[in-house]
């Protein structure tokens, strides 16, 4: 879906690229054996080589690299068997060797790609440029003392992966999307959580806008650090906006950092080119140059879960679902390993129908995730049985599903409980007809007459008399018969 | 008298009663009393520590199968993190850090039964080629010439461990070498120094100066006692990634090796203009006593010697800069007081903290990494470096090992130093090469000049074999019989 922004000397196409960092899932930290635990009390988690000691080395933690490969695999990305950690020297209180350990000149992952969907059903590529390993830095405490600042060091020396794409992402939208499918993969491999909220992933959002797709890129802006996916789009929105209204009224962007305040709805100057830091990047040569395996990268390769994309296709071919409720269901890996368990050798169409509807809709209600849900894959499984061999109807399955979310049973367990087999005896439905009928003379008249709706009327009038438990394609028979002589 | 004793007779000595590890140390404690004063080998000396280590040393020999350096007091240069015991770098910014771990070298040596006498003096943060950037003091070197009583550097960096060794009061003691801080001061004091190959020594817990150069090594009396304390201090150690996954062979066992056949290579292009004739003598006395030994001597050629100086000059010091930011007076060191800011606490720290040379390096580092002279600068050199290894790999496809002269010239006065500073740098003018190919280099004392100092000779060898440096070595000992000892020394002094 195209975005352009009008000024009032034309339209101007937004041009962004994102360099998100992702907390690498792991026990240790990327040069060190402290724990990388969330939430820790501040200061337990810290080596003497997370703290910067004299004397102290860092040792690459190989769980952190097969982590960085696995999801240049699952980022379809070119995997470098050579790579190199450089230190990118800057002073803050965070950091406290005075450098970050990097990969600046060969990052392990080079280009690789990703495919976004959009609200419009259409679909877009966007290059990815490279993925490389780092060190997060500690966490500075400003609100404790009215006068010191304390430091937490249990974040720094965490692996980070810093993954940047190519300026590819044309609208707000699809940087948005771009976000969400880069989460889904890395949640999928396993190799970053995503809480954008515990900070494990955050992003950057380099902004340009131009005139339109034929003139070449302008100066961009970088904005730092932003934590939420809605607030991505809106930083982006907010800052093409500003820089257009420069380029328009005459003047020209300077290349700079920002921050975005979503409070005030705007960025604004965190510092310029010229405050730029030198970061005087180097070969670390505390560290060898990282040398990897074919024959390990492909073992990793046959270890990789079925990613988003295979799976989404495999529901809609093996379950024959829609593109759109194959997405749904593929969202989360758990979603989908709770479709499968439910789908499996029952009628897949059913079974994606009751999850995205009432089975979703009463998740929803009660606030839980699917790994919390007290109905488990089996029980809804166990349920959809119960439609299929007309123990009962959809109308009565709906109750039961409600009741399962409330006490646990199982459907059985309800039926049984509260008496809800699907009524299937003949005599007993041709009994309440014959009564409904008798009982309504007037409407049958009508109905006669030419009244069609009225037919309606009388269905409901048996479902009611039966406690909806009559088999309704019965109901309609019977009534058919009857009424019509 | 016990302090005169090699290592090699200690540990027999202490094998056969004849003396107790306690009277040992005792005694080295008792000299150290005696000499510190005026030399400043010994920054911190650990007497008490010492003396519990003796004991605990003299039980282990009382219980016998003791390991070969059980009992043997030496001293740590101290740049070595030792656990409980203040590491100063020599520098003022951790003149109050005391490290809780120690240093796998340190911790190699303990293991090993070795019985630490204190920490030795050192150019601040091991910066230095004449022991006179410490904040500890200037050492003073134990030997003077024959004519005056001027009081001479002991060489540097690990110039306090020289002159400790030098002065019989340590039997031996770490070194580190980055560009030269063991061989140059070994020479410069009379003694054997050791620098084995980049990686056979763990650098863990060793302060670093320039990472991908620092490797510590032996500094003794013998060539016999340097293959007893490499022995021990050797070795991979999975917390540097640097240090290298290779055996250590039996180096005590290299000193009575034939040296029938062996081809020593002579480098033209260690005799650069203006150098003495007396060391000319003394190098070719070293190339005669070889030829004597059996070996075959082979003039060869390292082309790029002339760039090693310049191209030593910007890796260190980059790395250096890169390597010391961690000094912030942050989280250990001394912090500046009356800091208005974090960057002003920064400026006021490290300024305060780091003396003139550790500064002149760190800016130096810093400028040659800066945006813009970078590829003018460190890549630049780290291409000259290159051509230096190939110089070495070439080399030694020729011959087994390089002799050369290892310094300039014999140890000067502290009034006579140079006021520029590239001209002090000019020490380590045979040093640097084999330090930026990672080679193992030693320095033997082979005579005394005409004015009573010694000079030594430098053996370079292949990378991780140490072993021919030591048979080389032992036997160019043999034949120099070098038997001179400095004026200040244990029992001979005051």
């Amino acid at each position: 879906m195209s975005y352009t922004i009008e000024g009032s000397t034309g339209t101007w196409e937004i041009v962004v690229g994102l360099e998100v960092h992702a907390q690498v899932i792991s026990k240790s930290k990327l040069f060190s054996g402290a724990s990388t635990a969330f939430g820790g009390e501040p200061n337990t988690q810290v080596s003497l080589i997370d703290a910067g000691f004299p004397g102290m080395l860092p040792v690459i933690n190989g769980e952190c690299v097969a982590q960085a490969v696995r999801t240049g695999l699952g980022l379809k990305a070119r995997i470098n068997l050579e790579s190199r950690f450089d230190r990118k020297n800057y002073f803050y209180a965070d950091l406290p060797q005075g450098y970050q350990i990097s990969q600046f000149a060969h990052p392990i992952i080079g280009e690789g790609k990703i495919e976004i969907e959009l609200s419009d059903g259409s679909t877009r590529e966007i290059g990815i440029t490279r993925l490389h390993l780092e060190q997060d830095a500690g966490k500075l405490l400003h609100d404790q003392d009215p006068k010191l600042s304390f430091i937490d060091l249990n974040r720094a020396g965490v692996a980070l992966m810093e993954i940047v794409s190519e300026p590819d992402i044309r609208t707000p939208e699809e940087a948005g999307a771009y976000l969400r499918k880069l989460r889904q993969i890395l949640r999928y491999l396993g190799t970053c959580d995503g809480n954008m909220d515990e900070g494990s992933m955050r992003a950057d959002v380099n902004v340009s806008v131009r005139r339109n797709a034929g003139e070449p890129f302008r100066t961009r802006c970088e904005i730092k650090n932003v934590n939420s996916i809605r607030f991505v789009t809106q930083a982006i929105e907010i800052e093409a906006a500003r820089q257009v209204e420069i380029w328009e009224s005459g003047g020209s962007v300077d290349q700079e950092t920002r921050l975005f305040d979503p409070g005030r709805g705007e960025t604004r100057s965190l510092r310029s080119k010229e405050d730029a830091h030198d970061y005087r990047y180097f070969p670390d040569p505390d560290l060898l140059p990282l040398v990897i395996e074919q024959n390990w990268v492909d073992q990793l390769k046959a270890g990789l879960p079925e990613l988003p994309d295979e799976k989404r296709a495999r529901f809609q071919k093996e379950y024959g679902i829609t593109a759109y409720d194959a997405g749904v269901l593929v969202a989360e890996q758990a979603t989908a390993d709770f479709y499968e368990s439910v789908a499996k050798s029952r009628d897949g169409k059913s079974a994606a129908a009751w999850m995205t509807g009432d089975f979703f809709a009463a998740l929803n209600r009660t606030g839980r995730s699917i790994d919390e849900s007290p109905v488990g894959a089996d029980k809804l499984g166990a349920m959809l049985d119960l439609i299929a061999d007309s123990t009962i109807n959809g109308k009565i399955a709906k109750d039961v599903l409600e009741t399962m979310f409330e006490t646990g049973e199982t459907p059985l367990e309800i039926v049984e409980r509260k008496g809800l087999r699907q009524v299937t005896d003949t005599g007993a439905i041709e009994k309440a007809a014959d009564d409904v009928i008798a009982n309504n003379a007037d409407k049958l008249e009508q109905y006669r007459g030419g009244k069609d709706k009225l037919f309606g009327f009388f269905v409901g009038q048996v479902m009611k008399a039966t406690q909806g438990k009559a088999n309704p394609a019965m109901v309609n028979e019977i009534l058919k018969k009857k009424i019509h002589g | 008298m016990l302090t005169d004793l090699t290592i090699a007779q200690a540990a027999a000595g202490l094998r056969k009663r004849d003396f107790s590890a306690t009277e040992l140390t005792k005694a080295h404690i008792s000299a150290i009393g005696q000499l510190n004063g005026r030399l400043n080998a010994y920054i911190t000396v650990t007497a008490d520590q010492a003396e519990t280590a003796a004991t605990r040393a003299d039980k282990t020999l009382a219980a016998g199968d003791a390991p070969t350096l059980t009992g043997i007091p030496l001293g740590i240069k101290d740049l070595f993190c030792t656990n409980g015991v203040r590491t100063t770098a020599g520098s003022r910014i951790l003149s109050n850090f005391v490290p809780p771990y120690e240093s796998t070298v340190t911790a190699n040596l303990l293991k090993n039964g070795a019985v630490f006498l204190g920490k030795t003096n050192l150019d601040e943060f091991a910066m230095g080629s004449a022991n006179l950037t410490s904040a500890f003091g200037e050492v003073e070197n134990p030997w003077h010439r024959s004519s005056d009583s001027t009081a001479l550097v002991p060489g540097g960096s690990s110039g306090g461990s020289a002159a400790a060794v030098a002065a019989h009061i340590a039997m031996g003691a770490t070194g580190t070498d980055t560009g030269g801080s063991i061989r140059q001061p070994a020479a410069y004091c009379g003694i054997v120094g050791l620098k084995p190959t980049y990686g056979r020594c763990s650098r863990w817990g060793t302060i670093a100066f320039a990472s991908s150069l620092d490797q510590a090594g032996p500094m003794t009396r013998t060539v016999e006692d340097a293959a007893i304390m490499l022995q021990a201090m050797a070795g991979h150690d999975p917390k540097d990634s640097t240090s290298a996954s290779i055996a250590v062979p039996d180096y005590r066992a290299a000193t009575t090796r034939s040296l029938k056949g062996l081809r020593v290579g002579i480098p033209a292009e260690y005799r650069p203009d203006g150098m003495s004739e007396e060391l000319l003598a003394v190098w070719q006395k070293g190339i005669d006593m070889l030829r004597e030994a059996g070996c075959e001597i082979v003039d060869v050629s390292l082309p790029h010697t002339k760039y090693g100086l310049a191209t030593y000059y910007i890796i260190a010091p980059a790395e250096c800069s890169s390597n010391l930011a961690r000094y912030d007076g942050i989280r250990f060191g001394v912090r500046a007081e009356g800091a208005t800011s974090l960057d002003d606490l920064y400026e006021k720290s490290r300024h305060n903290g780091f003396g003139e040379e550790v500064r002149r390096r760190i800016l130096v580092g810093t400028y040659v990494l800066s945006a813009g002279y970078y590829d003018a600068y460190y890549l630049k050199a780290q291409k000259v470096r290159t051509l230096i290894q190939r110089d070495f790999a070439t080399a030694f496809e020729k011959v087994d090992v390089l002799l050369t002269p290892t310094a300039p010239t014999a140890a000067f006065g502290h009034n006579e130093k140079p006021d520029d500073p590239v001209q002090m740098y000019l020490n380590d003018i045979f040093t640097v090469p084999a330090s930026m190919a990672g080679q193992p280099a030693m320095s033997v004392p082979v005579a005394l000049d005409s004015r009573g100092l010694p000079l030594g000779l430098q053996l370079i060898g292949r990378h991780f074999d140490e072993e021919t440096l030591i048979a080389a070595g032992a036997a160019l000992e043999k034949s120099a019989a070098f038997s001179a000892r400095p004026d200040l020394r244990a029992g001979a002094a005051a």
